[in-house]
């Protein structure tokens, strides 16, 4: 293969990595928007969080991979549900703005306690063996392929649980109106709940799989990765699934693809100013729609 | 006496001074009246009468003070998504479709505490025969359906949740007189298939018409109440309600 191919090709699976992190976690904002037109503004610490729960099972109770991941997941899944319950909830009915505040103060929270608990960066085990793949000049990592794949896995099961089962119909219900849900015999509450964990546990999965990549994680690490994921889902169309992963990897592109031709510390300026031109041509984003609904 | 026991086994819903408030502000007070198994009962009155307070009352989202029994069940302590299951239905004001699922799955949400695969088929058929038009738009978005098939959908999705007590919240409202007359004749079959309906209508005429009993409100109060024939000719509800 030409030199200019195997560049292209491995900037692109480079951009598939990072896209694939920033969809797992843009997927718990754009869950939670939709069901509670609310911007969830602790959801990247969440991410944190999980990335040191990954560390905390790796190094204090020595697992390895699947049940870190696995833990991770389910420990991440309850803080959402957690936070949903003493912070949210009783905010329901309140003005938007105190729920976005309360959002605001819970990260701070999680960011200080975990800032308390642990000063210093903590490093992050290789807990895979990490084989690396020559593919005709193209270099590919296990690793690489596990977060690619276990990504696109968990977006295909999410998408298949929205669409295609009773507690996904009634999420898309309460996102359309929750008024009238209960009349249909649906618990409400529990709806929410769930959504919040499938939304938190998905950014542990992202932060036990950035922690393998990027392997010194510390409590603020979730804030830029946070405010990505969220930029993907707006570009996307805040409150759509199939958007939110669109726009991950939309982010995740133009972010690799602007590090090949300019110097790295232009990355984030480059890639936010394309993003907002395309919310300026599309302000519902990519796959939003300004809702019109029948009296 | 036989007849007094006789109307207890018969009563279905009693509501006894009920009283709603919205931010401060008395929506309903001292509201009683009962429906008995079988009835078409109609709640008649003009907009901002409470009606709709009374139907949410019961359906347990709004809270009240006073007492709702239903088949000798005091729904008081009842969340919300309970009541559907214990056999009340409600279609409420503005049709309360989710306009981004299909109408399959409005249809298929109601049957959300339905365990019973087969029925549920059964139902589904009943729905699609009552209603042919919804069958052809099954896998439609619901939002694109018109004002009369969202209407249809309505009452189509209550009767999934196989109901024995249907509340119906205006369905006239917005609809061409032949739509009107079409819904009012679904009424009476399910009413006749052995539902008891309770219907708010702003269209007095026409609901005191198939109605077996009915109480006019005003202002958050009953002010009277007969039989649905009864009121047709009394001069007061004719005056403020039949434009006569």
């Amino acid at each position: 293969m030409s030199d200019g191919i195997v560049y292209w090709l491995q900037q692109i699976l480079n951009a598939l990595q990072l896209g694939s992190i920033y969809a797992l976690i843009a997927l718990g904002y754009t869950m939670v928007y939709g069901i509670l037109t609310m911007i969830n503004f602790a959801h990247g610490d969440v991410f944190m969080i999980g990335a040191f729960f990954c560390f905390m099972a790796a190094t204090m109770l020595g697992l390895p991979f699947a049940p870190t991941l696995l833990l991770t997941i389910l420990g991440t899944a309850l803080l959402g549900v957690v936070i949903e319950r003493l912070a949210y909830k009783p905010l329901r009915n309140a003005p938007r703005v105190s729920a976005i505040i309360t959002a605001l103060g819970v990260g701070l929270f999680l960011e200080n306690f975990t800032l308390a608990l642990a000063p210093y960066p903590k490093h992050i085990p290789p807990l895979l063996e990490n084989v690396t793949w020559d593919l005709g000049g193209v270099s590919l990592s296990s690793l690489q392929v596990i977060i690619i794949c276990l990504s696109l896995g968990l977006m295909i099961v999410l998408d298949y649980v929205v669409h295609r089962t009773p507690v996904g119909m009634a999420m898309r219900a309460i996102s359309w109106d929750k008024t009238f849900v209960p009349l249909m015999g649906i618990p409400v509450n529990l709806i929410i709940s769930i959504t919040f964990a499938i939304g938190a546990g998905l950014a542990g999965a992202a932060g036990t799989m950035y922690a393998l990549a990027y392997p010194v994680i510390d409590p603020y690490m979730g804030i830029m990765v946070g405010w990505k994921a969220f930029i993907s889902a707006v570009v996307g169309g805040i409150g759509n699934i199939r958007g939110a992963m669109i726009g991950a990897f939309i982010l995740g592109g133009v972010e690799i693809m602007v590090t090949a031709f300019f110097p790295s510390t232009y990355r984030d300026f480059v890639a936010f100013s394309l993003l907002m031109l395309l919310i300026m041509i599309r302000p519902y984003g990519i796959l939003g729609q300004p809702r019109t609904q029948k009296v | 006496m036989s007849k007094v026991i006789g109307e207890l086994e018969n009563l279905q819903l009693e509501v006894r001074d009920l009283d709603v408030h919205y931010d401060g502000i008395r929506a309903l007070h001292g509201v009683s009246f009962t429906v008995l198994k079988g009835e078409i009962v109609t709640l008649i009155g003009a907009n901002g009468a409470g009606k709709t307070s009374i139907l949410r009352a019961i359906s347990g989202l709004t809270p009240y003070t006073g007492s709702i029994v239903f088949e000798g069940r005091d729904l008081q302590r009842v969340p919300a998504h309970q009541i559907v299951g214990m056999g009340i239905a409600h279609v409420p004001e503005g049709r309360g479709i989710f306009g981004n699922l299909t109408v399959q799955e409005n249809l298929r949400l109601a049957t959300w505490q339905r365990r019973d695969k087969e029925e549920i088929e059964i139902d589904y058929d009943r729905v699609f025969t009552i209603f042919p038009r919804l069958m052809e738009r099954r896998d439609q978005p619901s939002g694109t359906l018109s004002g009369g098939e969202q209407q249809m959908l309505a009452v189509g999705r209550a009767l999934m949740s196989r109901g024995r007590l249907l509340l119906l919240d205006e369905p006239s409202m917005g609809l061409a007189p032949r739509l009107v007359r079409e819904i009012f004749r679904v009424i009476q079959d399910i009413n006749q298939s052995g539902v008891t309906v309770l219907l708010v209508e702003q269209n007095a005429n026409m609901a005191l018409h198939i109605a077996s009993r009915a109480y006019v409100l005003e202002t958050g109060a009953v002010i009277l109440s007969g039989a649905g024939r009864e009121l047709l000719g009394d001069p007061r509800v004719k005056e403020a309600y039949l434009g006569a």
